[in-house]
């Protein structure tokens, strides 16, 4: 497991973090977002999910009610999932998350800690964690390919 | 609007499995497999079991909502579904039902817009004698999973002039309970709550500038959380006074956004609509504003407000009189902006 703190003192920090996390995301590439109620989870998708090319005209919206919201229009399809609301593992199936996994875009999962065991074992993780006011530490873990995406994180984010 | 078209419609977009008969926009029956008991347990929606239910609950609440209409399937003149956007598990099971119906009763089917269905919903006329808007009118639609407002010029005509950025209003209601341990639903209860008068803590409101007709929930979510990481354990006291807090940010700017657009428009009514809309407070401010501006305000019956089928009958039966039918492979979309 390859793990790497990363500190965000603003909401254009978060912005510039995603930027730099979305080139180097490719197809098939899972990302978990963990963290508190009010962290950014969903802040942070919309700022991959711009960096990848969808356009401002497609709201990145949270998904904890649609559940799984598609964004066409970028370099790949975005897929923004949310697994705050599901009562069990069987809720994954229901749901054919796992189709999407590995698949023609990147999926960005949040509440992704529940079920954890479930998850892809080459997921990049990111637990963001509130500070006060606009700060925040997002640490990030991965393995295989997770880990890959953790040390291009390290050499492409600078705050 | 003439009488004498029958129209079924089937509602399964999300935890509601819904069926109601409707005649013109009179309503015959609205009938609803109400899921709360079963999410009350989890503290959420949960999918597998909406799904599952849903496959349950189809065919006995439409046998309700044809019998309590006082017809069977034979005085049917066209079948509606919900076929986005929502849940693609969910919505496959209503658009079935209705298509199978609309085949072996060899009767038009077409497939309905979930949020056009909402924007109608003002339009229906039961007896419980409320005032029904003519077009054009402005709506504020608010719900768990949408914020928006759309001008409705008619009911094919509906254009969006803004919506949510990050949560929608539905759902920071749920989670600022969750953060307060108040519970699932959590817009009633905050409702309840807010209504008492006392201290009230000040919280942001997002996109205050004018002819913006966006909205946030996610700052003032945030700025839930970071007051309670604050005070460790509020007391009664201090959680009451950020529910009124809360509500207030919320209702305010809700209001604010769907005033603002009419007058910019030059539209004299104002229509409430989606489960937000049931809302005791966001009805009473929407009053009281509208009052003040010279805007006639529609806040149709709760049960209309929330995900109900005769919004989707109305909605259907308009599209089948303009002659409008869907395809027998029609799928379910997941999103379908109006």
């Amino acid at each position: 497991m390859t793990m790497a703190p990363f500190t965000i003192r603003s909401e254009a920090d978060t912005e510039t973090f995603g930027r730099a996390l979305a080139g180097g995301l490719r197809p098939g590439d899972v990302v978990g977002l963990c963290g508190d109620l009010g962290a950014g989870k969903t802040f942070l998708s919309g700022a991959i999910a711009r960096a990848i090319g969808v356009p401002a005209s497609t709201p990145v919206t949270s998904p904890t009610f649609t559940l799984i919201n598609e964004y066409p229009g970028g370099r790949m399809p975005v897929y923004h999932m949310d697994l705050y609301r599901l009562g069990s593992p069987h809720d994954l199936y229901e749901l054919g998350l796992w189709e999407y996994y590995g698949g023609d875009g990147v999926c960005l999962v949040e509440w992704c800690d529940r079920f954890s065991d479930l998850w892809p074992d080459d997921a990049l993780v990111l637990t963001i964690a509130l500070g006060t006011g606009e700060t925040r530490t997002i640490s990030a873990a991965g393995q295989g390919r997770g880990a890959e995406l953790v040390t291009f994180l390290q050499s492409a984010f600078h705050s | 609007m003439a009488a004498g078209m029958r129209v079924l419609g089937i509602e399964s977009s999300c935890d509601e499995t819904a069926a109601s008969v409707i005649d013109g926009n009179r309503v015959l029956s609205d009938c609803i497999a109400s899921q709360v008991d079963v999410h009350c347990a989890y503290g959420g929606v949960v999918p597998e079991l909406a799904s599952r239910r849903h496959i349950v609950s189809v065919l006995p609440v439409i046998a309700t909502a044809l019998s309590e209409a006082g017809v069977t399937l034979d005085d049917i003149d066209g079948i509606a579904a919900t076929a986005g956007p929502g849940l693609l598990g969910s919505l496959v099971i209503g658009l079935q039902a209705a298509k199978t119906i609309a085949m072996a009763k060899k009767v038009p089917f077409v497939g309905v817009n979930h949020l056009r269905g909402h924007l109608l919903a003002a339009r229906l006329l039961d007896n419980t004698g409320t005032p029904i808007p003519e077009f054009p009118y402005m709506a504020l639609l608010a719900s768990g999973g949408h914020t928006a407002i759309y001008h409705v010029r008619n009911w094919n005509d509906i254009e969006c002039l803004g919506q949510t950025r990050d949560d929608a209003a539905g759902e920071a209601f749920d989670k600022v309970a969750k953060l307060l341990g108040l519970g699932y639903p959590g817009g009633p209860v905050i409702d309840r709550m807010a209504a008492q008068e006392g201290e009230m803590e000040e919280f942001p409101t997002a996109f205050r500038q004018r002819d913006n007709y966006e909205f946030s929930f996610s700052g003032v979510k945030t700025a839930v959380a970071q007051r309670v990481a604050q005070m460790g354990r509020p007391s009664r006291e201090q959680v009451d006074a950020i529910v009124r807090g809360f509500q207030k940010s919320v209702v305010d700017i809700l209001v604010r956004k769907v005033v603002m657009a009419a007058r910019s428009r030059q539209v004299d009514r104002v229509v409430l609509a989606g489960g937000v809309a049931a809302n005791d407070g966001l009805r009473r401010h929407a009053a009281e504003v509208c009052a003040t501006k010279d805007l006639q305000l529609f806040a149709p019956p709760k049960k209309r407000c929330t995900d109900n089928a005769s919004m989707i009958a109305l909605a259907g039966l308009l599209a089948l009189q303009a002659g409008e039918r869907s395809a027998m492979d029609l799928a379910p979309r997941a999103n379908w902006p109006l």
